[in-house]
């Protein structure tokens, strides 16, 4: 696959080696869908990425980074009560920012169908929870179709953009992180091109869009309808499938990744169960579950994360008077984490001990100590740890906030204690601040987290005048999920625009103290931040430098790259381990001996460490160009 | 085919080292070869010179990308200590442990908290489950992240995966990169290989 964009445009059938969220854009396009908004966020930014690899102007639909995932799903909205089918994707803690306005889309006609595909993290890969995104179906009555691989992926989304239209209902599709990133051979199907119509088809007269005070009652009533006919739907789907093993007494109903899981553990088994799988979980498939538990005597519900299925089904035994033994979660631990096959063989063991077998455990040969994601050499954000931590004093309260600062709160800098969500360390800090007269608190808030969720909390402590400190810690970029661009970028997905000045947005909202340094000047900031903390009342440090990643990327590519490195000179240096115990750069190595060496095959020669050494021992040994 | 000719491979190494490229080539390789294949790459956190481990899986009847814990025929690890993390979690008793012998040193090696990987404990290690230990370094390797390619080149010219002929590699590569860069890697896998 030379080029991603040209087969994901291809006009005949074909085969090609996919993860699930390259399978998902092939299939918006087939569907044609017209509109489609995200916020960057890990299980799914590749999809963003695949859509990239066709040229702008060959997009047969348009798409936008929103500033939030609230904000793209009501440009979705937006886009498909006007006749435009739509999609917005995010991950698994993306649809609590969406939520205020997600829970409202079935409630609406949605003329030319919308679909959420949502993320989930099982596991919490790369998020700060688990949550169980079929929560919040239950919650807007809104129907959920759930894959569990890449080929499903594709083939789930097609037919529940074709319901979603038909129906002019909202349809969540529910992914999980190893389904997005699974690869396999998908097999797509012949697309052809069409003629879109873009007149906006947008009319209060054919239905009522504000729900307020009595007219909510007819709109809720319309989406639990809508959903009780949508169970004949997924009464009769195929995408409900039986594995049948031709097992009278044992069976297991389940659905996505789970559901491979299973399948390898029961590879070795004798007599192994019937399975369910069930390809639509919201709302609940209730005849072909019936007849499974009346063909079985015992039931195995085999669930991720939370006991929705179980619940349903346990009451659609109990509305049948079908007496039969069904075993959902057993224990706390049926609670965590993804269920990969290892974790199922244990979950499975559990339930029928006789039948599954757990292999001995194997003993660690040798402890291995973990390896934490921790920031670059180079990085922005470590100059600045290290010379806040200095500044204030180890009694003082710093809070965290999400993006690739996060990662401050490890050793050596141990900046950012407490964390909630998106955009939340202003306003936690100032709560932190009330009645606190001895110990100093310190905000920390990412560019790119700024505008998705920070202002309110900003607005805020302007507003109710509160004595807080935030240091703005400004990369220029969305780094932790893939550098997406942000307001502040001077690009958006589509163009280059006039980036937004984040200074101009902090003296818009009436913040008085503002100040700026570029966190390699060390001195500056250490002088900045020591005035900022000592002043009564809301101040502001925009703590920059470009994201070093993304930078050495770029020049690498633009044959600007300049492969030097620091050296030591070990003459001059005493061995005070500033550089690698306080400063902490990975490119630091440390021999038997103490002698501190420079792992070239990481150093990028950004010389951040040189004014770190107390002896002036870290010198800078430039190289002419260097390889691509 | 039968069980006993699918292939569990698990690679593992440090973010930035290309684990990325690794993986796809072998995958592509493996599809040129006619194999059935799944297969899964960990993203996102990890990227950031945290542990990063690919999943694949080839053969028939094969269902989850992801590995069962000790069923790894295969462990390919771009760094020593990561390789005895490999070892450690996936490799099955009497496999095959491939690794680039370089050490990226661990925050707590780095704090002195705990005492660096050593290629003796990866021996050991490997000998405790019966294992081959294939240990690869290239001493005049001009660009670091090129050492996936040299590990491939071994896996290659090992004939670890018997079914990847050298053609479905060169192929793979193809369909990965282009201009500089893939004359740059096909040069250097011929080298290892020839």
């Amino acid at each position: 696959m030379k080029s991603m964009g040209k087969m994901l445009l291809k006009n005949q059938e074909f085969s090609e080696i996919v993860i699930g969220n390259t399978a998902l854009v092939r299939a918006m396009i087939e569907s044609k869908t017209r509109v489609i908004t995200s916020y960057p966020g890990s299980p799914m930014p590749e999809t963003a990425e695949a859509i990239k690899s066709i040229k702008k102007e060959k997009r047969p639909f348009y798409f936008e980074f929103s500033t939030n995932e609230k904000v793209a799903t009501e440009i979705a909205f937006g886009a498909a009560i006007n006749g435009h089918l739509s999609t917005v994707f995010f991950k698994s803690v993306g649809l609590n920012v969406a939520a205020d306005s997600f829970v409202q889309l079935p409630l609406m006609k949605i003329k030319g169908g919308m679909i959420v595909v949502v993320g989930d993290d099982p596991g919490a890969n790369s998020s700060q929870n688990e949550q169980d995104n079929r929560h919040y179906a239950h919650l807007s009555y809104m129907p959920v179709f759930e894959p569990s691989d890449p080929q499903e992926v594709y083939e789930y989304y097609k037919i529940a953009a074709e319901q979603s239209q038909k129906r002019e209902m909202p349809i969540l599709l529910r992914l999980s992180t190893h389904v997005c990133h699974a690869k396999q051979k998908v097999h797509f199907k012949a697309f052809k091109k069409v003629n879109f119509d873009n007149s906006p088809k947008f009319s209060v007269r054919s239905d009522n869009y504000i729900p307020i005070t009595s007219k909510v009652f007819p709109m809720k009533k319309r989406a639990l309808k809508r959903l009780e006919i949508f169970k004949d739907y997924a009464n009769q789907t195929n995408l409900n499938q039986l594995v049948d093993n031709g097992n009278k007494n044992r069976g297991v109903i389940t659905a996505g990744l789970p559901y491979l899981s299973l399948r390898d553990v029961l590879e070795d088994v004798e007599n192994p169960p019937d399975i369910l799988k069930l390809g639509i979980v919201y709302p609940i498939p209730e005849k072909p579950i019936k007849k499974f538990l009346q063909a079985h005597k015992e039931i195995k519900i085999l669930e991720e994360l939370d006991d929705i299925l179980e619940k349903e089904i346990k009451v659609i035994a109990f509305d049948n008077n079908i007496n039969i033994k069904i075993i959902g979660k057993q224990e706390v631990e049926d609670w965590v984490n993804e269920y990969t096959p290892y974790k199922v063989k244990k979950v499975m063991q559990k339930t029928w001990p006789k039948i599954i077998k757990l292999e001995p455990e194997v003993k660690k040969i040798m402890k291995v100590e973990n390896r934490p994601a921790q920031l670059c050499p180079g990085c922005g954000h470590r100059s600045a740890f290290y010379v806040i931590k200095q500044v204030l004093s180890e009694n003082d309260i710093t809070v965290a906030d999400i993006g690739c600062h996060t990662l401050g709160f490890l050793p050596p800098y141990e900046m950012g204690e407490v964390l909630l969500s998106m955009g939340h360390s202003t306003s936690t800090g100032t709560g932190l601040s009330l009645f606190n007269k001895e110990r100093k608190v310190v905000s920390f808030l990412g560019d790119s987290t700024m505008f998705h969720a920070g202002l309110p909390g900003i607005v805020n402590a302007v507003y109710n005048d509160h004595n807080i400190t935030l240091v703005i810690m400004e990369n220029g970029t969305t780094a932790m999920t893939g550098h997406q661009n942000h307001p502040a970028s001077g690009s958006n997905f589509n163009k280059k625009i006039k980036p937004v000045k984040i200074r101009e947005i902090l003296k818009g909202m009436g913040v008085t103290s503002i100040y700026e340094a570029d966190t390699y000047a060390q001195s500056k900031l250490e002088t900045i931040i020591k005035k900022a903390i000592n002043e009564d009342g809301f101040s502001v440090v925009i703590a920059s430098h470009p994201c070093m990643l993304k930078f050495t990327r770029e020049a690498r590519k633009n044959n600007t790259f300049k492969d030097n490195k620091v050296i030591i000179d070990q003459d001059i240096c005493e061995q005070i381990h500033e550089c690698v115990e306080e400063f902490g750069c990975p490119s630091f190595s440390i021999k038997e001996n103490g002698e501190v060496d420079v792992n070239e095959d990481l150093c990028i020669g950004d010389g951040s460490c040189i004014q770190t050494c107390p002896v002036n021992a870290i010198n800078i040994k430039r190289t002419e160009g260097g390889i691509k | 085919m039968q069980k006993k000719d699918r292939l569990n491979i698990y690679i593992i190494g440090v973010g930035g080292q290309g684990i990325g490229l690794l993986s796809e080539v072998l995958i592509r390789a493996a599809d040129y070869a006619g194999l059935n294949l799944r297969g899964v790459d960990t993203h996102g956190l990890a990227q950031r010179g945290g542990t990063v481990q690919s999943h694949l899986r080839l053969g028939e009847g094969i269902h989850s990308p992801l590995i069962q814990k000790n069923k790894a025929d295969l462990v390919i690890s771009l760094e020593r200590t990561e390789a005895l993390r490999g070892i450690n979690n996936y490799l099955k008793q009497e496999g095959t442990i491939i690794y680039y012998n370089t050490s990226w040193q661990t925050l707590d090696v780095r704090l002195r908290n705990t005492k660096e990987v050593q290629a003796k404990d990866i021996i050991k290690a490997a000998q405790k489950k019966e294992a081959e230990l294939i240990e690869v370094y290239k001493d005049d390797l001009k660009e670091i992240r090129m050492q996936n390619i040299v590990v491939l080149g071994e896996i290659a010219k090992r004939k670890i995966v018997p079914q990847i002929r050298r053609r479905d590699y060169l192929k793979a590569l193809d369909d990965l990169m282009e201009g500089e860069k893939l004359e740059n890697n096909v040069s250097l896998f011929k080298t290892i290989l020839d």
